[in-house]
């Protein structure tokens, strides 16, 4: 996938010149179009309608709410400059309000199942720059990380461009609704083994992006199992474990911890972020939460490359030390997140297509492979250019999340207002209707 | 084996022990006007903390900036979706601005051309990844900021060959020490892709004259390398000569359009100038565009939160503000550097003549017992523990000879500025008047049991737990 130019030009290093940043494929093709001709409700209604930003615009009004009401969020108040202090502080330990406040907001998430100690939370400038600096951490040059396909696509950039590791995928596929199997981890390590690359750890996202679904308890034992056997790491990015519609139904990596009284723990880390929990992407406020020592201590140092604005800090202390703002806060996004999901699953439902049935996220997984010329990454793509260009949505193809079955899509729903949902849902009924009278 | 990386396991963060020990005193026994007069007093961090006023009247003047309002409008939505890395374009325009004042106007900056990063920290290392890799190496003048071993070093691999200076020219960069660092690196089998200099220099406080500068360009012309010039400090130039930034340099030289030109970046930030180094923000200016693109890319690691974007790009859109600031800020510094330097000259010490930065090269060889690193580190800790200031040893910058110590002033009050030039004359008092070499002198001060015999812990690099790296420069 990535073209490795032998000769740096321009005297620029190999990393610079080389495409592992991944901006080449069609998830970012796909944003150009949009750019050029975005759907706007009055000044260009047959624009492209963006459905491929995993953005959550349903709550902004509770955070504006919040601001409203407790402004010494947003500012530093008349005592004895507490701005001189917000302005000079640059520990890379975090500011300690901050850092409580996130832990308990990750507890309460998780409905109070597992337990967050502040001492292990690293924060980082988003849960890019915390994947990337786990994978500096966990892994060598050269060495693999086994993900699940299909994969958010910007991890071929955040895992491997500048790190130098590889990524060996664990091919899951709609057979069993792309649960990961124990054949399939144990497949992927010999892949990576049989082309002598040595893996260091697994990495899952749960609740899964693209997929919009949780990963059960049973799979998450398994892999633990897994990784314990194979004495490698274990990553976990729940950045989406606040979108899970409905509490009980999210199992974090955590709470398998706790049963298991936290033996061999040490191999575990978990990634998280406010970009799409609480719809944040612009402050970057992301953070590893790592059951190892080590791994905490460096990754602190390490964070000096991507610390969080100490203004951002001190807002977002102000918010999450809030109980009952976020208790509100976590209840009310996800029910809104579920009426999204519901309305857009039901309008797809009576287009004709069916998704996968999912439980979380800012998105769902649509199955479009019976509209294929052909069933090939040609076949989706043509579909894809289709969809882009008529029906004029800008939708994500499986083949960009390295999937192997062609003909999904995942189409996101939380980054727009319901009545754009509902004109976006009428074009691909539309769109489906006059395919039928075409046959 | 369990085991993590060889990067997270090897020490190539170059957490300096020295720092550590007198970080970690300072925050025992921290100076306090009221609460702690016999703490130690901080001056081994460069920070800026003179013009806070002027922020803070701004701030109250301006309540929309940080309440994420526009003309009384609520943006907060459009602030908080903002992730985009090519940056605020607001920001970026006000920011070129301000550099462009700094620099007398002498030079513009194209907003295109600049990329935002979360500190200098961030831009420091991501150029790094831009312009080098395993097995090539980028040349340092010395003494130069410690910090540098783990920005450009750590995670890219690059190495720092250094470029000596000397006091017999008050460490000004010279053709030959050029030459030498070269050949010491292909001594090494290494491959230079280039010089990165510090302008204002950080430890010394000068900034670098129109024949260094000239040298550097000739001398990175015929290499056919890059040339990274840290400016972080140029809106710290308190008394003349006033900053020539390379970029000035080259204009001069009509080499816009020549190959040169594309090969020079210019890194910089708000830390030191505008003391805000809890915002984290850096920037990153290439006239290349392939490194503009590849930088661009990176920054998604170290984006500056939009929150922050949006309160300095208000701030620093406003030239009142701007042309106010620059100037006070100037003068507080001056103020403050002279303050320092009187003072230390009474007290019999000297320093490297200054006219930049936060902090003054102060000469203390007449004070060791030998002409040797480890005397140094001996009247260090008696300076951390005895005289109870926390300064930075010259070693520690990698500096060649001993005996020079960098001495923050920007960070404190006037009165206590004074406080530690009294301490520091008392001590030099002391110790000249015992007629004893300063090796002899033993403080019986009930406070320090720890100075005689350090634990071997201490020594090593940090433990988990009392971990506390300086990220100040």
């Amino acid at each position: 996938m990535s073209i490795e130019i032998e000769q740096p030009s321009v005297g620029l290093s190999k990393v610079a010149v080389s495409e592992t940043h991944g901006e080449d494929s069609p998830y970012f093709a796909g944003w150009k179009a949009y750019d050029e001709n975005p759907y706007h409700e009055l000044n260009n209604p047959s624009g492209v309608i963006q459905m491929g930003l995993a953005e959550n615009q349903v709550s902004f009004d509770l955070l504006e709410d919040f601001l409203e009401t407790h402004p010494e969020a947003s500012s530093w108040g008349k005592g004895v400059s507490s701005f001189r202090e917000n302005a000079l502080f640059q520990d890379y330990h975090g500011l300690p309000s901050f850092r409580k406040a996130m832990a308990s907001f990750m507890e309460q998430i998780r409905g109070g199942r597992a337990k967050f100690d502040p001492e292990r939370v690293v924060l980082t400038a988003g849960a890019t720059a915390a994947n990337e600096l786990l994978t500096f951490i966990l892994a060598d040059p050269g060495d693999a990380l086994l993900v699940p396909t299909p994969y958010y696509p910007g991890f071929d950039r955040d895992l491997r461009w500048r790190t130098g590791v590889k990524i060996v995928p664990i091919h899951c596929d709609s057979s069993n609704n792309f649960q990961i199997t124990p054949q399939a981890l144990e497949a992927a390590f010999n892949e990576a083994e049989a082309m002598n690359i040595k893996v260091r750890g697994v990495l899952i996202t749960n609740p899964s992006n693209p997929l919009g679904a949780t990963i059960q308890r049973s799979v998450l034992e398994e892999i633990l199992d897994f990784v314990t056997r194979k004495n490698i790491h274990l990553v976990s990015d729940e950045i989406y474990s606040g979108s899970v519609f409905s509490s009980s139904e999210f199992i974090s990596i955590a709470e398998i911890l706790e049963a298991r009284q936290y033996k061999d723990s040490e191999r575990v880390h978990i990634v998280y972020s406010l970009s799409k929990d609480l719809g944040l992407p612009g402050f970057r406020v992301g953070t590893i939460y790592s059951y190892n020592d080590k791994v905490v201590t460096t990754a602190r140092r390490m964070s000096s490359f991507t610390l969080i604005s100490s203004q951002t800090q001190h807002l977002l202390a102000c918010m999450l030390s809030n109980k009952e703002f976020t208790e509100n806060y976590i209840q009310i996004n996800r029910e809104r997140l579920r009426k999204r999901y519901d309305m857009i699953i039901e309008g797809l439902r009576s287009a004709g297509i069916e998704c996968l049935k999912g439980n979380a996220g800012l998105f769902c997984w649509m199955n479009l492979s019976p509209l294929l010329e052909k069933p090939t990454r040609e076949g989706e793509l043509t579909l894809w250019n289709s969809m882009l260009h008529e029906v004029r949505l800008n939708i994500s193809p499986g083949s960009s999340c390295h999937i192997s079955e062609p003909g999904w899509f995942r189409v996101c729903f939380a980054n727009m207002s319901e009545q754009t949902l509902e004109i976006a849902l009428k074009r691909i009924h539309d769109f489906m209707e006059q395919r039928k009278r075409d046959i | 084996m369990r085991h993590l990386s060889r990067k997270a396991t090897c020490n190539s963060h170059g957490q300096d022990s020295s720092y550590f020990l007198g970080w970690q005193e300072y925050e025992k026994n921290p100076y306090h006007e009221k609460e702690n007069p016999k703490g130690i007093i901080q001056m081994g961090l460069a920070e800026n903390q003179l013009s806070f006023d002027l922020l803070e009247s701004w701030l109250a003047e301006n309540p929309d900036a940080a309440g994420f309002k526009r003309g009384g409008e609520s943006i907060f939505r459009e602030l908080a979706l903002f992730q985009d890395y090519h940056g605020l374009p607001a920001f970026k325009k006000a920011l070129v601005e301000f550099m462009a004042e700094i620099r007398g106007n002498k030079v513009t900056f194209d907003p295109t051309h600049m990329v935002l990063t979360a500190g200098a920290t961030s831009a420091n290392e991501t150029l790094m990844f831009c312009l080098a890799g395993r097995g090539e190496a980028f040349l340092l003048p010395t003494p130069y900021y410690p910090g540098f071993d783990r920005d450009l070093k750590w995670r890219t691999e690059v190495e720092i060959v250094p470029i000596h200076c000397t006091s017999s020219n008050g460490f000004q960069i010279t053709e030959s020490a050029l030459e030498a660092a070269y050949q010491d690196a292909q001594n090494r089998d290494l491959r230079v892709k280039g010089v990165l200099v510090t302008n204002p220099s950080n430890p010394l406080g000068t900034t670098m004259s129109r024949s260094e500068l000239n040298l550097l360009i000739n001398f990175i012309t015929i290499k056919g390398i890059h040339l990274i010039s840290d400016e972080i400090y140029s809106g710290t130039v308190f008394s003349s000569p006033s900053f020539v930034s390379v970029m000035e340099v080259l204009k001069d030289r009509n080499c816009d359009k020549t190959e040169v030109w594309n090969r020079v970046h210019i890194v910089y930030s708000l830390s030191k100038d505008l003391g805000l180094p809890g915002f984290r923000v850096g920037a990153i200016y290439s006239n290349d565009e392939m490194v503009v693109a590849a930088a661009t890319k990176m920054s998604s690691f170290g984006l500056v939160s939009s929150q922050t974007q949006y309160l300095l790009s208000a701030l620093l859109s406003d030239k009142k503000f701007t042309k106010n600031y620059i100037s006070k800020n100037h003068k507080r510094l001056k103020e403050q550097q002279e303050l320092l330097v009187a003072g230390l000259q009474r007290a019999g010490i000297s320093c490297l003549k200054s006219n930049a930065g936060l902090f003054c090269w102060v000469n203390m060889k007449h004070l060791l017992s030998s002409n040797t690193f480890e005397a140094e580190m001996e009247l260090w800790k008696k300076v951390v523990y005895d005289v109870r200031l926390n300064i930075s040893p010259g070693s520690s910058c990698h500096c060649t000879e001993p005996g020079w110590f960098r001495v923050c002033f920007a960070n404190m009050s006037k009165e206590t500025l004074n406080l530690a030039i009294q301490r520091l004359k008392d001590f030099v008092v002391e110790t000249t008047a015992n007629g004893h070499s300063p090796s002899n002198i033993h403080y019986s001060s009930s406070k320090n049991s720890k100075r005689k015999l350090l634990p071997k812990w201490v020594l090593r690099l940090s433990s988990r737990d009392r971990d506390r790296e300086s990220d100040e420069r």
